[in-house]
């Protein structure tokens, strides 16, 4: 297998990466905007599975040079990750039109724009799979991050479409729903500790979800759950709250 | 939130980074008022604890690996399970293990933690060749035994009080197989244990489990645990699942009663008065590991793990004396686990000197600080000491004559600013 891990430096991007390379023995050619921090968790994974490494720049609110980057990839992937992100400051977002709007460009128009591209490789090669990293924020909106909030759950809803498009093609699309995870992304946030999983539980559920066939994981399986209740409070109440 | 060591005493609440790099790590030095690293929180007391914790586990790469030399480079939170999962297929195993496989590469450094081969190979920073070392003012010092000799001494075993150990350099060893020949041996008593483990000096793994409940003829009686690496070039071996222990046990679960109990059931498990067999290199080294949380099995109040060395020579009559204070005290101690260290290395306060180890589990209930310090009281007797990654509670004094160099290490930390900026419970607590 030839995985391409789109937002390779992220913690949850390389958790997957491993986590493939350790249960599939997958080649992968891993993919960021920061080539010196790539090339040691290139090689940190080679040494680690044994398997090859490619490593490529990939900006993805660039969205011109798109076409281009999916067109130099040889031989085409089997199976893509998008799990680039921009979590930003919720405050700064409502002041600045520039951050909300990287947030947008960065969460939902960059992933759009290169799977748009990658899902029509893969509908007219009848074969491949989608593994988009979403949020459970995109599930509702809350005041500490809408913004954020409302750019994952467009991904959310982005990526239930081209589930549906391309069911008839047998290619898989699966979207991942994490909650708090410890990354460089939550690094400053004072999370509760109970409900935080590490990226390498993420990687796992997401690698079982792979294995499972499912089309949406939540990570770790308690916030289906919460979510749920999250979801099931009255607007009238909801509106009231501090959340 | 409330953290604690591997022992679960003290608590304390402490706020928690996880810096991703280097940059990050110079970054926090410079904003917080004092920081002690950790890394998986297996030591068991407070070397590990301040209200401000730089983790180290997401410094987790491993940079390079020479397959014919058997070394290796990685980031200090790489933990000794990830090596071993990483390069046992490969043939290559760790020179120097400790009792549990889940403690970082930094952490193993800083506490010098030893193994079942200590009278052979020493402790784990013999396989160390080098490490890169951030001091307070964000400056990276490349360390070994040629280069920065002092930091290097001082850095293995120094617990994590000569600054941030940010990646290593470190030296495996090529073995034949995943599996242990395992040779098991009763002793009726201390003498009979002494004896046995003057005998086997050469076998490369020696540990002995003792009942520290048996009394009068019967005291020290123990199993003598052997091993030699297989050589039958099987590799294969599996993390098996890992039970855990949900909840705290109440505190009366382990009483004088079923401690002894288990020891007289666990002691004569070993029929013959030797018995052999095969027994996976996991199996072998980390028993416990299979047991996620076994330190649950204390109550929520903790347990302190007292472990000390004597000098041989005055091993036999110090440790009469400390079984006969414990086996009396009835502080029931499940676990009680006897070595012979080699010689002493250079490093300026790593606790292994030649002479017999014993690591006592006791469970906090009223009467354990007296019997602790009595206890001190016949180890400086004896010229012996206490190991720092265990230690949650011992005196300044005790530590200082414990360990004659600590005064060159203090100097040293005063020296390069680290005794403002680097700072644990422990530190403080005896003077360091």
């Amino acid at each position: 297998m030839k995985l391409l891990v789109l937002g390779a430096n992220s913690d949850i991007g390389s958790a997957i990466a491993g986590a493939f390379a350790k249960f599939e023995q997958a080649d992968l050619i891993l993919a960021s905007r920061d080539m010196e921090s790539l090339e040691k968790k290139a090689k940190d994974i080679e040494i680690r599975h044994s398997v090859k490494t490619k490593i490529i720049q990939f900006d993805a609110t660039n969205f011109s040079t798109h076409q281009d980057f999916y067109n130099n990839l040889s031989p085409k992937p089997d199976g893509v990750v998008v799990a680039f992100g921009y979590l930003g400051d919720q405050k700064n977002a409502e002041q600045s039109f520039d951050d909300a709007k990287k947030t947008l460009d960065t969460n939902f128009t960059g992933a759009m724009s290169i799977l748009e591209i990658i899902a029509q490789d893969f509908e007219t090669r009848n074969k491949g799979f989608i593994i988009g990293l979403s949020s459970v924020a995109g599930e509702r909106g809350r005041q500490s991050n809408y913004i954020y909030g409302a750019a994952k759950g467009a991904f959310t809803i982005y990526l239930s479409g081209l589930r549906n498009r391309l069911h008839k093609n047998d290619v898989r699309v699966i979207t991942v729903l994490p909650g708090f995870v410890q990354t460089k992304m939550t690094a400053a946030l004072d999370l509760p500790e109970k409900l935080v999983a590490t990226p390498e539980e993420v990687a796992d559920d997401v690698y079982s979800a792979f294995k499972k066939k499912k089309d949406i994981v939540y990570s770790k399986w308690f916030w289906r759950w919460i979510m749920l209740i999250i979801k099931a409070i009255p607007e009238i109440i909801f509106k009231k709250l501090n959340l | 939130m409330t953290i604690s060591g591997w022992g679960r005493f003290p608590k304390i609440k402490a706020s928690i980074f996880s810096p991703h790099n280097e940059s990050k790590c110079r970054d926090y030095l410079k904003e917080v008022e004092e920081c002690i690293a950790q890394g998986l929180g297996r030591s068991y007391g407070d070397s590990a604890l301040n209200s401000n914790v730089l983790c180290s586990r997401r410094l987790n790469l491993i940079l390079d690996f020479n397959d014919k030399e058997g070394i290796i480079s990685c980031e200090s939170g790489v933990s000794l399970a990830e090596l071993i999962e990483t390069f046992l297929p490969r043939g290559w195993f760790l020179k120097v293990t400790p009792g549990t496989r889940f403690v970082t590469v930094g952490g193993a450094i800083a506490s010098d933690v030893h193994g079942k081969n200590h009278h052979k190979d020493g402790s784990f920073s013999e396989s160390v060749i080098s490490f890169r070392l951030m001091l307070p003012d964000g400056e990276i010092i490349l360390c070994s035994r040629s280069q920065n000799q002092e930091l290097f001494y001082a850095t293995c075993g120094g617990m994590g009080l000569t600054g941030i150990i940010l990646s290593a350099t470190i030296q495996l060893e090529k073995v034949q197989s995943a599996y242990i020949k395992q040779t098991t041996i009763r002793a009726a008593n201390l003498n009979e244990i002494f004896d046995l483990f003057e005998e086997h000096k050469t076998t490369k793994y020696s540990v002995a489990w003792i009942d520290c409940l048996a009394r009068a003829k019967d005291r020290g009686r123990s199993l003598l645990m052997l091993g030699e690496h297989d050589v039958d070039e099987d590799f294969s071996f599996s993390s098996s699942k890992k039970l855990s222990i949900p909840f705290d046990f109440p505190s009366i679960t382990l009483n004088r009663y079923t401690v002894e109990l288990f020891n007289r059931l666990y002691y004569n498990k070993a029929k013959n008065s030797v018995t052999e067999n095969k027994s996976s290199l996991l199996s072998f080294f980390y028993p416990l590991d299979a047991i996620g949380n076994w330190n649950k099995i204390y109550g929520s109040r903790g347990f302190i793990q007292y472990q000390f060395v004597l000098p041989r020579e005055s091993s036999l009559e110090g440790l009469q004396k400390i079984l006969t204070k414990v086996s009396t005290s009835g502080m029931a101690s499940f676990l009680a686990v006897l070595k012979l260290f080699g010689k002493e290395n250079n490093n300026l306060i790593s606790f292994p000197l030649e002479g017999y180890t014993l690591a006592l589990d006791m469970k906090i209930q009223p009467g354990i600080w007296e019997l602790l310090n009595h206890l001190d009281k016949i180890v400086l007797d004896y010229n012996g000491r206490l190991y720092l990654a265990k230690d949650a509670r011992m005196k300044a004094d005790t530590f200082q004559r414990g360990y004659p160099k600590w005064e060159q290490f203090r100097q040293l930390r005063d020296k390069l600013g680290l005794s403002e900026k680097i700072n644990s419970l422990q530190s403080k607590r005896i003077g360091l």
